[in-house]
């Protein structure tokens, strides 16, 4: 069942859960939190087109939604390939270990 | 009432995500990450996207997520990797984020109160019928960007987990 919501409500989650995300990736040092914020704030993302696609009663913003999720995917199997090369190259989890571009 | 049924989820996916932020466990904030992203799906659900809700819980709580655990698993983080998280997460590092965050939170919430006229989503379900004409459609490039964007994740994730592998073989 679906029922009517004000967009703005469901906006005001999204623009909430988008800088809790943010908040994580400004404050935490491991690498694996950073990629679990970068999720939140995507999955928001989303969110909000979903808001927008059921304002007009269109499918289009489930379809934004379906690529946000593809780019997800990609960007998390690439990253934790990523993790995994830097911990074994600098034996810690550490984003600012990796600061130098020759490592 | 009806707003109910769209905030006790919203309210369970903003614990969660603030306590995904705060662990200093991996494997406890990513049992909070499916949390946060199952109450999404409900709040899909409610929204009238019920196609979007499945896919958040397939592919988002179950492939994406257990990726990450796998990750985990293999890093092999224990409880020196907690004591290490609680070293580099000193209470005052959270102080100078969290008012940039506060501040841009507000400025939002002023944009987005400041709307004009109340904006309601339809109460109507755009069930996967709708949403797979209109994906193979107008959206077919789209569609066939998202494979390339999958088969060059795909190359770069087998090419880095490779070298992982064989450098790992050597001692």
């Amino acid at each position: 069942m679906a029922i009517e919501v004000p967009v703005e409500h469901v906006l005001l989650v999204a623009a909430g859960l988008f800088l809790l995300g943010l908040l994580g990736v400004l404050v935490r040092r491991n690498i694996i939190f950073l990629l679990m914020s970068l999720e939140v704030m995507m999955n928001s993302a989303g969110l909000a087109f979903i808001a927008a696609g059921a304002k007009w009663g269109a499918p289009d913003g489930q379809i934004m939604f379906m690529l946000i999720l593809a780019l997800a995917a990609a960007e998390v199997a690439v990253a934790l390939g990523l993790v995994l090369q830097i911990s074994r190259r600098f034996d810690t989890l550490d984003v600012d270990a990796a600061s130098e571009l020759n490592g | 009432m009806d707003l109910a049924l769209f905030w006790i989820p919203a309210a369970v996916a903003l614990a969660s995500t603030l306590l995904v932020i705060t662990r200093k466990n991996a494997a406890h904030a990513l049992i909070y990450l499916v949390v946060s992203l199952l109450s999404v799906a409900v709040i899909f659900f409610v929204l009238g996207a019920p196609f979007a809700a499945a896919l958040e819980v397939v592919i988002y709580a179950g492939a994406i997520v257990v990726l990450f655990l796998f990750v985990v698993m293999m890093l092999n983080l224990g409880n020196t990797s907690v004591m290490r998280e609680s070293r580099w997460l000193r209470p005052g590092m959270w102080v100078g984020p969290a008012i940039l965050v506060s501040i841009l939170l507000i400025t939002m919430v002023y944009v987005i109160v400041g709307l004009p006229n109340a904006n309601v989503t339809t109460g109507e379900m755009v069930g996967p019928k709708a949403v797979g004409n209109e994906l193979f459609r107008p959206y077919l490039l789209a569609v066939e960007l998202a494979g390339f964007l999958l088969l060059a994740a795909l190359i770069g994730a087998y090419h880095l987990g490779r070298r992982y592998l064989e450098q790992r073989r050597e001692p």
